[in-house]
């Protein structure tokens, strides 16, 4: 009945449509200016900040010790981990007494038992540096779309420079859309109230992006 | 307020008691004027921005003539994807489809994410009528649902509701509706955030059934896209067992690639951001991880009588990013509930004369609820000609003609106040044909000029009412230029010419 009326409401008007309709005209950048892909990173980074996530850096080997570092700081008593995260990374944070439980992310994780955890650390599939944004897609070191909802700690990330893209016309050729994506820019916020920006409402209030180098790394 | 928009006044009566609110007043200039200042810097960022503006509104063009095609594709991918697809042809039907889908669940609570289409179709309440409970989980969503209130901003809709008023709506009904406001609760944006964290986390955590809209929907994927802020869309899509998204038609995009213009440009005009903090796109149902079920109930609802408009049709392309209510002195002064419908704005005045038909007072007066100063247009992420289509409305109004109203053709006749205004219209065409009387005329007003009234009499009251009278003066051009020149300004230049 509805695509009755559409086609009704269609015959009506000047019917300029059809088989033959001149492609959509796409002029506009597929990225805006022109930079290194170190600068590409730099402007990641940079506009991370900008919308308060909390941004790191490290190489492979540094990296256990800082991921551990930043559960400490953070008091973290348990952690959820995808099932695909390399083991090395959570290797120094779950070392023999140091009081982190480790979190398994399986279907049978009620939303109550992981609101009880207190963070969470993944890869990313993509980052786009022009918005400050790392995508999703439920790959196997980034797990169910609700294990980066729910606890208030997010710790991601993000493989420099290979997962690293200008803009949004660059990422969506490297996304699956039969996957489900979660484009996350900064932490949760909302400017509800008097559109003022407050930050953290039912997202994790505090993000924090690892930009681990993997240039000259093997494989 | 009551929550409802049923028997709202016309524009100008409802304008008429909320330019007097100064709370009003002062809470809508500063919430636009922020937002309108970011924008132009968000905006100004991007130097492709008219050409992404015309990629917008060609993708959008493109789809509203080719709608049946692409409607059909996306019903054939989100089914393939482990979908269903349900279509309504009016609020009524689609709140029928979602209350029976509810219900088949076996659950009485659900939770919502903010959707302009369930607002529109004021699905709440027939939920509520069919015993169910819905939560509003978005936090301006919640503020007026807590305060029994209406919506008066597309982006934020408690935007006519300042920092104490929201501290009293949550001291006061939190407790009724869950979890009470924390002890000591104070006016500051963080700690008011912080209250409604709380509140709504046990819903999120119990809730088994989601409902949604959605902001795009890709043809050719059958992907559906959730642009938001907060987290409460995440929430809601991912956390329930059962998740039913209600979609107005013209929210298909035919491809992946498609989204590539649209999440540069609804952010932007939207909240002044390069990017808002989370975008969810899914499609169909994925084994493990969120929603077993999904429900998508495609809504009509004047959207194809709307189309069949061929300059009206163009309201159909909007994304509802809110920019035009931002620029607009009419949205400024009057606030959005002056538009008796959840699409407030400039975009209002055209869109829901439209999707409701000009017959009621309310629809019949949006057309004039503008100053057609056209700043809506310029800011407008997809080119919508929003003064173009307030003109070809207003003519609609006081000439009446065709129309497709729930699929059907027909003819409307003029509205009722209208006559008068016709009547000197026709009057002033025919004056002007005669210059005789122009001549006559214009004299004799201006030799009673001192006798002329502030305000018009008779049916010309309600139009001078609002309007301050030109002064008639003491001589008019013509004879003005007669006595100075001493020749006809309407006839031949004679000897002028040369050397002027």
């Amino acid at each position: 009945m509805v695509l009755g009326r559409v086609r009704r409401a269609l015959a009506e008007g000047p019917r300029d449509a059809g088989r033959d309709e001149p492609p959509v005209v796409r002029d506009y950048r597929r990225v805006h200016g022109s930079r290194t892909t170190a600068q590409t990173v730099e402007l990641l980074a940079e506009n991370l900040v900008d919308y308060r996530a909390v941004v790191h850096r490290s190489d492979a080997a540094g990296l256990p010790a800082l991921i551990a570092r930043l559960l400490a700081e953070r008091g973290a008593r348990s952690v959820v981990v995808p099932r695909g995260l390399p083991a090395s990374w959570l290797d120094v944070a779950l070392a023999a007494g140091s009081g982190l439980t480790r979190v398994a992310d399986r279907a049978a994780l009620t939303p109550a038992e992981l609101d009880a955890v207190d963070s969470v650390v993944t890869g990313c599939a993509v980052a786009i540096a022009e918005t400050g944004t790392l995508v999703l897609d439920a790959g196997p070191d980034q797990g169910r779309r609700r294990i980066t909802l729910v606890p208030d700690h997010h710790v991601c990330v993000v493989r420099v420079p290979d997962q690293v893209v200008g803009s949004v016309p660059q990422a969506l050729p490297r996304l699956a859309p039969d996957r489900p994506l979660t484009w996350i820019s900064g932490p949760s916020a909302t400017s509800d109230i008097e559109l003022d920006r407050v930050e953290g409402v039912h997202g994790p209030r505090t993000l924090e992006v690892i930009l681990l180098s993997v240039s000259g790394e093997p494989g | 307020m009551s929550g409802t928009y049923l028997g709202m006044p016309a524009f100008p009566r409802a304008a008429d008691v909320s330019t007097r609110d100064t709370q009003l007043r002062a809470n809508l200039t500063h919430a636009t004027h922020t937002i309108r200042d970011k924008r132009a810097k968000a905006v100004a960022e991007l130097d492709d921005w008219d050409q992404l503006r015309a990629a917008g509104a060609a993708v959008k063009d493109r789809v509203l003539r080719r709608l049946d095609h692409y409607l059909e594709q996306l019903e054939a991918a989100v089914t393939a994807a482990g979908g269903q697809v349900h279509w309504a042809a009016d609020a009524e039907e689609a709140n029928r489809i979602v209350t029976a889908l509810v219900r088949e669940t076996g659950e009485r609570e659900v939770v919502k994410v903010k959707s302009m289409a369930t607002q529109e179709i004021g699905l709440n309440q027939a939920l509520e009528d069919a015993g169910i409970r819905a939560y509003e989980t978005d936090l301006a969503e919640l503020i007026v649902q807590l305060g029994d209130d209406l919506p008066s901003h597309i982006l934020v809709p408690a935007i006519h509701r300042n920092r104490a008023e929201i501290r009293d709506i949550f001291r006061r009904e939190m407790g009724r509706w869950g979890r009470p406001a924390p002890e000591g609760l104070s006016d500051s944006p963080a700690e008011l955030a912080e209250a409604a964290r709380l509140h709504l986390r046990e819903k999120f955590l119990s809730a088994k059934v989601g409902i949604s809209g959605a902001n795009f929907m890709v043809a050719e994927t059958g992907t559906l896209v959730v642009v938001e802020s907060e987290g409460n869309g995440r929430m809601c899509l991912t956390l329930p067992e059962t998740l039913i998204s209600v979609v107005g038609i013209e929210k298909v995009v035919p491809t992946w690639q498609d989204l590539e213009i649209f999440l540069q440009l609804l952010p932007r005009s939207s909240t002044a951001e390069r990017m808002n903090p989370y975008t969810s796109t899914w499609t169909g149902t994925t084994d493990g991880d969120g929603p077993r079920t999904f429900h998508l109930v495609l809504l009509d609802n004047g959207r194809t009588d709307t189309l069949a408009d061929t300059v009206g049709r163009q309201a159909l392309r909007c994304i509802r990013c809110s920019a035009c209510l931002n620029v607009c002195p009419v949205y400024e002064r009057a606030g959005g509930h002056a538009y008796g419908s959840p699409y407030p704005g400039p975009i209002g005045a055209i869109l829901t004369p439209q999707l409701r038909g000009i017959q009621g007072p309310l629809e019949a007066s949006l057309p004039y609820a503008s100053s057609l100063c056209g700043a809506c247009y310029e800011v407008c992420p997809v080119a919508i000609d929003i003064p173009e289509v307030l003109v070809h409305l207003r003519e609609r109004v006081v000439e009446g003609g065709p129309v497709t109203r729930g699929g059907t053709r027909t003819v409307v006749k003029p509205a009722k106040g209208h006559a008068a205004e016709r009547a000197a219209m026709r009057a002033a065409a025919w004056t002007f044909d005669h210059p005789g009387v122009l001549r006559r005329g214009m004299r004799l007003a201006a030799r009673t000029r001192r006798l002329h009234p502030r305000r018009l009499p008779g049916p010309g009251r309600a139009w001078s009412r609002t309007r301050a009278l030109p002064t008639v003066p003491a001589e008019s051009f013509r004879d003005w230029w007669r006595r100075t020149r001493g020749e006809s300004p309407s006839g031949p230049t004679g000897k002028r010419g040369a050397g002027e």
